[in-house]
């Protein structure tokens, strides 16, 4: 039988947004793929260009909506690296809370979505709405549910309420329940689930590594590289966790990727209880950044789908000079073709499914 | 992890303290002069700038000597009288960041492709071509990825014009006041 190339999107079930991934095809055999993006593309860094600094967050936000505190976190991180200021310790700690709950709101959007790309779709309704808790957190926070405009160039913009710490503590202890009963014996005991994600979808680590592939999706090939551990920003440095790698045979197939997100909700329950003990409990949450600035700010930082890198310049004018976003995804796509290549074309679902894409970051 | 390249030293997910330094003192004393920059900007981050003629040796010098295997990104910009590809490359076991800025002339926007070393250059260098019109000699595939086929120009250059007045219109003046 011939090969010809189908089209997987750009409007499919799969893909969760707007992008296209050709896949060529031997009978029922994956051959090659090519993945096709740039539908979204709205040009936000070139937007950001004459936009005041501060103005800028509200781009960076929408960059990726399902996890917006992780990416506007980043880029003001890298503009107070450029600007060289420092957070003051409670500034410091609110971001870490706010992070992780993004992080794990994240997390359950994904699982919501990987869900049903397998049939499951008593997951979508489960891990919408223990989302719902996180999203009522983050609302506490910072006064909306999505697209927060919570992080601010020199710290946060508002305190947290009161007996924030007690609903934080019972909708973790809650959370942490249902983890350890439902889902448990809903994905982790199910043989079906076990026997659509393992062994399809596999990367070497070596290969990872050199396309580009960061965050959950390296640590499932058995690479330990956190960035909250290896350069570590905020006060992570401070904080006790464990980061998720795969350790057991078949690295780097769906299941290890399933696994490393679904045990890193856990652990960023664990960060945010400490982070709630350690933080002092008062004091300034935010200092006053200078206006203009000039030079380059870097950093990386650990979204939830790998590595965020901000690369800022400034030319000493009230606006950025460029800005540059490096998205994890964006590099991941790069390697899909490697995953997909020997695979059945049934399965490619549950292996782009596996890889969280999000499409506002790569298509920028 | 043994994975990653035979013999490398293993990553253990913690900084390792004057790492930058220390590939500072490498790179000085492998290229020396050709060196335009070179500092250490804070912690875990080392800068060199150099010119554009230079940037493969350099590069293969921190892959395949200094174990600099991972390469996070590389971003292009425009300073009007030159371009700058600016190239982050991550060593995994120590934590450090080494940032090289290599010099392009604004007339000859052309610099040596690096996907020989990082296949993850390939779609930071379509992305840098597409929106800056940087050409990467050597690349295999060097073509538009966000932007469609036959779009023009390249939109991050600085004398592609952004319609900057329309983002500052006042309420008022919608309403035809002014």
């Amino acid at each position: 039988m011939p090969e010809f190339w189908i089209n997987m999107g750009p409007q499919h079930p799969m893909t969760h947004g707007l992008w296209n991934m050709k896949v060529k095809v031997d009978g029922e055999t994956i051959t090659d793929a090519k993945p096709e993006i740039g539908y979204l593309h709205r040009g936000v860094e070139k937007i950001a260009e004459v936009r005041e600094f501060q103005k800028v967050i509200v781009l960076t936000d929408r960059l990726c909506y399902v996890s917006s505190i992780t990416w506007s976190h980043a880029y003001c991180l890298a503009v107070e690296k450029m600007m060289g200021v420092e957070v003051p310790e409670r500034g410091q700690y609110l971001r870490v809370i706010a992070l992780e709950l993004q992080r794990i709101a994240s997390h359950l959007m994904w699982l919501a979505a990987y869900g049903p790309d397998l049939g499951l779709l008593t997951v979508l309704l489960w891990s919408l709405r223990e989302r719902e808790l996180f999203l009522d957190l983050i609302q506490l926070m910072s006064g909306a549910r999505m697209n927060q405009n919570y992080p601010r160039i020199g710290g946060v913009r508002n305190d947290i309420p009161e007996n924030f710490d007690a609903m934080c503590k019972r909708s973790i202890e809650h959370f942490l329940e249902k983890l350890d009963t439902d889902y448990e014996k809903m994905l982790h005991e199910s043989k079906i689930f076990h026997m659509r994600t393992q062994g399809v979808g596999k990367i070497s680590a070596a290969d990872a590594v050199n396309w580009g592939v960061t965050g959950p999706n390296l640590r499932a090939c058995g690479v330990n590289v956190d960035i909250r551990r290896l350069d570590p920003y905020e006060t992570y440095e401070e904080i006790d966790f464990e980061p998720q790698v795969w350790k057991g045979p078949d690295a780097g197939d769906s299941y290890s990727r399933f696994i490393c997100r679904f045990n890193e909700m856990r652990e960023s329950c664990a960060i945010i209880l400490q982070a709630l003990e350690k933080m002092p409990k008062e004091g300034a949450y935010r200092t006053k950044p200078p206006r203009r600035a000039e030079g380059e700010g870097y950093v990386r930082t650990e979204d939830s789908r790998g590595e965020a890198l901000f690369y800022v310049c400034g030319d000493g004018d009230d606006r950025p000079y460029r800005v540059k976003i490096r998205s994890p995804i964006f590099c991941t796509m790069a390697a899909t073709p490697l995953m997909l290549r020997g695979n059945k074309l049934a399965d490619s679902v549950a292996i782009l499914g596996s890889i969280d894409v999000c499409v506002g970051e790569i298509d920028k | 992890m043994s994975a990653v390249a035979a013999g490398a030293p293993e990553i253990t997910d913690r900084p390792t303290p004057g790492a930058e330094a220390e590939v500072l003192e490498a790179l000085k004393a492998a290229f020396g002069p050709k060196l335009l920059e070179a500092k250490v900007v804070r912690k875990q981050l080392a800068e060199v700038a150099i010119d554009r003629a230079d940037l493969v040796p350099v590069c293969r010098f921190l892959k395949e000597k200094a174990g600099y295997t991972f390469l996070g990104c590389i971003s292009a910009v425009d300073w009007k009288d030159h371009f700058e590809s600016v190239y982050h490359i991550e060593n995994f076991a120590t934590g450090c960041v080494v940032q090289v800025n290599a010099r392009i002339p604004h007339d000859d926007p052309k610099i040596a492709s690096v996907c020989d070393l990082w296949n993850a250059a390939n779609y930071h260098e379509r992305e840098a071509w597409d929106l800056m019109g940087i050409v990467y000699e050597g690349h295999p595939n060097l073509t538009r990825i966000l932007l469609p086929e036959d779009f023009k120009f390249h939109p991050l250059r600085k004398d592609f014009p952004q319609e900057v007045d329309r983002q500052y219109i006042s309420r008022r003046k919608l309403k035809g006041g002014k």
